[in-house]
């Protein structure tokens, strides 16, 4: 099953390490992981995205709070969330097939950034399923290169995402 | 007052109440060591970094303080890895501290360095690379408190040489700031009532109880709610001394060379609670066979300790005092008669396990038999000696035919399984329990990996009791190619090693050597007479002696080897 994890870390030396190295030292799976400052900048966010049965999917949390300057943890996946992803794309665009692709990129709500002769910077945000049937679709005029944000995730409704606390956590989990 | 990070560093020890570290020297150390030169603390220079963390390590378990240890940049902080690792596997509460080049010079490939914080990282509870001298007194009491709360483990403090030069104001005042650190101590009701309640339906009960309830200091509360409900008590390998080992409930220790009865009752058990402990392989055997038809609790600090292997149907986060406490505060709410007949013969039955096949072996009066050594030790110091061990079937052994009565008796490297731990950290546990017989019950192997130690021991008078079970092999290797390869017996036979009495006589202290049987209580008492250097005792021991019952790599608990 493929789960989000949202991770309030504080702003501190190495912690993206700690993070990034408990994943590939305890062999767990990562598709993505993406981090920013929140609103208060003594602290970030990091996403990561994931794979794992539940019994994994427990552990990473659990392995994860364990960490001193993680403050919260959440599997987004239990929760309504949205979900989404940037990606930057360059294609093959002589003026031969521009209007085609043009046309693409505003079915799917994308902007056209950088343009030569030869070809074109689209930038275009979705969910995942999203951005692949774009890939998908610009497939035949030639992809040059593709580079994604990975996934970013928020919860639906008025709670912060990682507003549950370690205390709530566990006690639900009891 | 302004003061440099150095004098800072050595007054939060202070405040601390650190009355002893264990370091090595070197360039960009150089300051603190001139601070610690005044210093009103013991500061023992082992001989090799290896030698002082494993020290602090047995310090911190004979006493239940923090370890402190000290190494330069580069390979003085290598040579501390081990150390933390080992620490970090069996949770014990260390504060190592590093040197490290000046900051300009941080990630330039300087002299002697090493990205210390990033070779740790997986092995330690936590960490600091301090960047301000401001910071220095909070990250040090931050450390203290990380190491020794919650589940204890090794902090590592990386210390620049230009931060620990420079002045500073800021004051030791026992400022932490740690949001994302709060460990859960209570139990939660709800989970403790239901542990009651099914515990009360269980018809063949066990505790299973491990080094947490040493860590928490929780053997008064677990012998009462044992004694209260007759619930037998089985250990793990690192809980033995956790529970008296003369107790009329106490079943023995299980796992790989625990004892019959144990695997058996883990193995038959209906109700398992568990008590700060992990569920470690060695303990497990092969994990569809383990606890078959067993329920069980599980109480733990770390969260993560539960259903990390086996799944757990009744977890209490907590300390294992405080939960053990709660429920003996339950206990009269339940009723306890439900049972009352199965249980009876629970407990006979464990009994008769442990009358049919105790731990046993072939006496002999011609040649000295290793566990025959031990059961010796064992006798002369009344059962009250801190015992420390090396890694192998000395290690096996001491667990065996010690007969633990305290806990913080038993000092073993556990999860890492460290060859050379044993005897740096017996010279540590005597530092802190002078009061003590500490022996260190080695293999000759071990022995040879961290024995540049007897000069510590003598430098400091330390009085501990080295007693190798000389095999000249590395046996526990030799005894599974033995069972698993055909008696080849490649690279594990250790035919040349020194005499063991000239070494020691080459490093002034003394060497005490058992041929025969009929010698080998003498030289342990001689031993015992002597309390201001150590002593090294070389046991020559039947040669290829196995240690048994053995539950082999893949077979479940009940799936026992034995000996003839
Ligand atoms: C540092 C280290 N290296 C290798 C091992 C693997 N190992 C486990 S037991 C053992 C043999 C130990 O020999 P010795 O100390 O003589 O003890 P004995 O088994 O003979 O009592 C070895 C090599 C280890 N545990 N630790
Ligand atoms: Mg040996």
């Amino acid at each position: 099953m493929r789960h989000i994890i949202s991770v309030l870390v504080e702003n501190h030396f190495g912690v993206l390490s700690r993070v990034a190295g408990l994943f590939s030292g305890r062999g767990y799976n990562i598709e993505s992981l993406s981090v920013g400052v929140t609103d208060d900048p003594k602290y970030s966010i990091m996403t990561i995205v994931t794979h794992g049965d539940d019994k994994i999917v427990e552990q990473i949390i659990k392995q994860l709070r364990k960490l001193i300057n993680t403050i919260r943890v959440r599997d987004v996946t239990q929760v309504e969330h949205i979900e989404r992803e940037m990606m930057l794309v360059k294609v093959h665009a002589s003026p031969k097939y521009r209007a085609e692709i043009f046309g693409i990129v505003n079915t799917f709500r994308g902007k056209i950034i950088d343009l030569t002769s030869e070809s074109l910077v689209i930038e275009i945000t979705g969910t995942k399923d999203k951005n692949k049937a774009f890939i998908d679709v610009l497939e035949v005029y030639g992809i040059i290169e593709v580079v994604r944000t990975g996934s970013v995730a928020i919860a639906r409704g008025s709670k912060s995402t990682t507003e549950f606390t370690k205390q709530d956590i566990k006690n639900q989990e009891e | 007052m302004s003061r440099t990070g150095a004098e800072a560093l050595v007054e939060c020890l202070k405040k601390q109440k650190v009355d002893v570290v264990f370091g090595y020297p070197g360039g960009v150390l150089l300051g603190i060591y001139d601070t610690l030169f005044d210093a009103d603390i013991l500061h023992v220079l082992p001989r090799h970094e290896q030698g002082g963390v494993h020290a602090a390590d047995g310090y911190a378990r004979a006493t239940g303080k923090v370890g402190v240890c000290f190494g330069t940049s580069g390979p003085g902080a290598t040579n501390l890895v081990t150390g933390i690792a080992n620490a970090y596997m069996d949770s014990v509460p260390l504060v190592a501290f590093t040197g490290q080049v000046p900051t300009a010079l941080i990630g330039g490939d300087a002299f002697q360095e090493a990205d210390i914080i990033g070779i740790t990282r997986p092995i330690v509870k936590h960490s600091y690379l301090v960047q301000n001298v401001d910071d220095l007194p909070k990250i040090i009491n931050e450390a203290f408190y990380i190491a020794s709360t919650g589940r204890p483990g090794p902090v590592v403090i990386d210390l620049p040489k230009d931060v620990v030069a420079s002045k500073t104001k800021a004051k030791c005042n026992g400022e932490i700031n740690l949001p994302g650190y709060n460990p859960t101590y209570e139990g939660h009701p709800l989970q403790i009532k239901k542990l009651l309640k099914e515990l009360s339906e269980a018809k063949k009960p066990v505790i299973y109880a491990g080094g947490g309830v040493i860590i928490s200091g929780a053997t008064d509360e677990l012998v009462k709610l044992s004694e209260q409900l007759s619930i037998p008590v089985v250990n793990s390998f690192l809980g033995l001394g956790g529970f008296p080992s003369a107790h009329e409930n106490y079943v023995g220790w299980l796992g790989m060379h625990g004892n019959y009865a144990s695997n058996m009752a883990m193995t038959e058990t209906d109700f398992i609670l568990a008590i700060g402990t992990r569920f470690s392989d060695r303990s497990t055997g092969r994990l569809d066979g383990f606890a078959p038809n067993a329920k069980i609790a599980h109480i733990d600090i770390d969260p993560a300790s539960i259903s990390k292997i086996v799944k757990i149907d009744i977890p209490i986060v907590g300390d294992c005092k405080k939960v053990l406490n709660q429920i003996n505060q339950y206990i009269d709410k339940f009723n306890w008669d439900k049972n009352r007949e199965q249980r009876k013969s629970w407990i006979k039955q464990i009994k008769v396990w442990n009358t049919e096949r105790p731990f046993s072996y072939k006496k002999s009066d011609k040649v000295i038999k290793p566990q025959f050594v031990v059961e010796e030790i064992c006798r002369l110091t009344d059962g009250e000696a801190i015992i420390a061990t090396e890694v192998g079937q000395n290690q096996m052994w001491a667990g065996q035919f010690y007969k633990f009565k305290h806990p913080r008796q038993f000092i073993s490297s556990g999860g890492l399984g460290t060859m050379g731990f044993g005897f740096p950290a017996a010279i540590g546990a005597k530092l802190g329990r002078p009061d003590k017989q500490v022996f260190d019950i080695a293999g000759d192997g071990s022995f040879l990996m961290n024995m540049q130690e007897i000069c510590t021991a003598v430098q400091y008078r330390v009085g501990v009791k080295v007693a190798i079970l000389n095999n000249k092999f590395l046996g526990m290797i030799r005894q599974w190619q033995h069972l698993f390869f055909n008696k080849r017996y490649s690279y594990s036979c250790l035919e040349c090693q020194p005499d063991f009495i000239k070494l020691a006589e080459a490093y002034g202290c003394v060497g005490l050597r058992a041929e025969k049987p009929s010698e080998v209580a003498d030289v342990i008492s001689e031993s015992l007479k002597i309390d201001d250097k150590p002593v090294l005792m070389d046991f020559r021991v039947d040669r290829e002696e196995n240690v048994y019952p053995m539950v082999a790599a893949g077979a479940a608990l009940n799936e026992m080897i034995f000996g003839e």
